[in-house]
């Protein structure tokens, strides 16, 4: 593809960057794709997606609602097929959206994208690619032009319905087998590229409770545990 | 909507954040939980951007708590102070633009009925005194004459609190206020006699001094309103940043009010009170 082609390119583009649809993109009919805001073939874009993820920094899986909520059997069923792609992808992580609400006064940029400002999550985390999956389109679009505005992110869109103009690529009717296949495709790019990679599960969200408190020793109290243990000769009484 | 949206995809537990995986574990839906348990369950709004010390804010914590039906509802909020707490709540969210509120969840609860037809769906408009009684008075009114199956809460803190203190319909009068200098001329509306005689089956004035007496109300309001038609509640929530009152003086304050014009009053009518004493005389049983 020819470089002055590419429309919908990483940015950071700048604070509210004209809207993809101005600029001539156009949504295509099944079975094609957009790659940089160009209907190409579905193989061509997934394989410039799969190059994306495989190559940019810290490649991330944005799911949404209608994945990560098991409220009918199609939608855990796609949700597997996300975990599948996401272990085939080389230190890849999850990062989810469960809602759409505002979070103020501040979210955990760590443990969860918002729509209302992704960009805090895609910046400090240093995301340089990353796939929108399970995104409401209204909200979808809505945060992608966002990245694109504020960040130099790659953006994939695999969407259940006509995909997002606002994306690099954004591939259309993406349902479990559809994402199955993506992932096949991103399979032979890596191996094309050599990268060596055992599939395995991106790492659990950093909110949860790691530690197990029934087994808590002296020495997670850190710089305190001298204040809690008992010195010799103290006589430490039932109730303090 | 419904308990399938709070179930997480198989696989998808350890990703989740906390929060979100405390909702489900030790949250409120699919339970029966009672107001006095707050603080022991994962509450469906925890941070919200409202003042320190905000009655109405607590008014809102409360009201989370008091829903029958949290995967069964839908709140509607607009243009002023509620709707900074309620747009962060666990439970669907619309925003009706300023005045709209009431048309808003009219189209929304006929809608629900058509989709949902064997399904019990709450709808509940939190708004203002200025969102209800002034410019959207001709909606909440409308409404009301329509019958319309859901539930109206004001939230009334006599006041247009959001944009700094301009005089509402429900301002006292007499008042000076930050941006109505000369003070109000007129006397507060009638909010519940209003209520009444346009059509409501049910109706209460409160101001929140016992959180238990809040619930009650909250959930006597949307169980008619299932049944029998538009239901009102008129929640004093005083605004200690425009009417200066300190944080630690907020429930004073709001006892003093009960005693004087915002007295506890419930009415509604002969079948929507057979109806709640018929399902309040069972869930007493079940629990006994
Ligand atoms: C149609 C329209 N008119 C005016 C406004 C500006 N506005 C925002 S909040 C508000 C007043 C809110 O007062 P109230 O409804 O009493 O809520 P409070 O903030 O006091 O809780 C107004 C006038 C608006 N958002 N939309
Ligand atoms: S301005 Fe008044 S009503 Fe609004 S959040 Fe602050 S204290 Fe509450
Ligand atoms: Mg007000």
């Amino acid at each position: 593809m020819q470089e002055e082609k590419k429309v919908i390119v990483p940015g950071p583009a700048g604070y509210n960057p004209q809207p993809a649809a101005f600029l001539g993109v156009d949504l295509p009919p099944p079975g094609r794709a957009l790659l940089y805001g160009e209907e190409v073939d579905e193989e061509v874009a997934m394989r410039e997606a799969a190059k994306a993820m495989l190559t940019r920094k810290n490649p991330t899986i944005f799911p949404g609602p209608l994945v990560l909520w098991g409220w009918n059997a199609a939608a855990m069923e796609k949700a597997k097929a996300v975990l599948e792609l996401a272990m085939e992808i080389p230190n890849c992580r999850i990062i989810p959206m469960p809602d759409y609400r505002p979070k103020y006064p501040k979210i955990d940029p760590e443990a969860e994208i918002n729509p209302n400002h992704p960009n805090l999550t895609i910046l400090h985390n240093k995301i340089e690619a990353c796939i929108f999956v399970g995104v409401h389109c209204h909200y979808a679009n809505l945060s992608l032009r966002m990245i694109r505005a504020g960040t130099n992110c790659f953006t994939i869109a695999l969407c259940a319905e006509m995909g997002h103009e606002d994306a690099m690529v954004s591939l259309r009717d993406q349902h479990a087998e559809e994402i199955r296949k993506f992932k096949d495709v991103l399979v032979q790019v890596r191996e094309e590229l050599s990268i060596k990679w055992e599939p395995k599960l991106p790492p659990e969200n950093p909110s949860l409770p790691k530690e197990d408190w029934t087994k808590v020793t002296p020495f997670d109290f850190g710089e305190y545990a001298a204040l809690l243990m008992p010195r010799k000769g103290e006589v430490v009484e039932e109730s303090e | 909507m419904g308990l399938e949206y709070v179930k997480i995809s198989p696989g998808f537990e350890k990703y989740m954040p906390r929060d979100y995986v405390d909702l489900v574990e030790f949250g409120q839906f699919g339970k029966e939980i009672d107001v006095m348990q707050m603080g022991q369950f994962k509450e469906l709004v925890e941070e919200h951007p409202m003042c320190a010390g905000c009655y109405m804010a607590y008014f809102i914590r409360v009201f989370y708590t008091a829903l029958p039906k949290p995967e069964d509802t839908i709140v509607l909020g607009t243009a002023g102070c509620a709707r900074l707490a309620l747009s962060q709540a666990a439970v669907p969210f619309i925003y009706g633009n300023y005045g709209d509120t009431n048309a808003v969840a009219s189209g929304l609860k006929r809608a629900l009925s058509i989709r949902f037809p064997d399904k019990e769906k709450d709808v509940v408009v939190i708004a203002g005194d200025g969102g209800l009684m002034d410019i959207g008075f001709g909606m909440t009114m409308h409404s009301w004459f329509r019958r319309e199956k859901f539930t109206t809460i004001m939230v009334d803190n006599e006041v247009y609190g959001n944009t700094g203190g301009q005089e509402s319909g429900m301002s006292p009068k007499g008042i000076q206020l930050k941006m109505a200098p000369t003070g109000k001329k007129f006397d507060k509306i009638n909010a519940v006699e209003l209520a009444q005689t346009a059509g409501c089956v049910y109706v209460a004035r409160i101001s929140p001094t016992n959180p238990k007496r809040i619930a009650k109300v909250i959930r006597r309001a949307i169980l008619a309103a299932r049944k029998f038609g538009p239901t009102f509640i008129h929640a004093y929530t005083s605004c200690n940043i425009e009417y200066s009152i300190p944080t630690r003086e907020v429930l004073a304050d709001a006892r003093q009010r009960e005693k004087k014009d915002f007295k506890f009053y419930e009415w509604m009518t002969d079948e929507v009170k057979e109806y709640l004493n018929e399902i309040e005389k069972k869930a007493k049983e079940v629990k006994s």
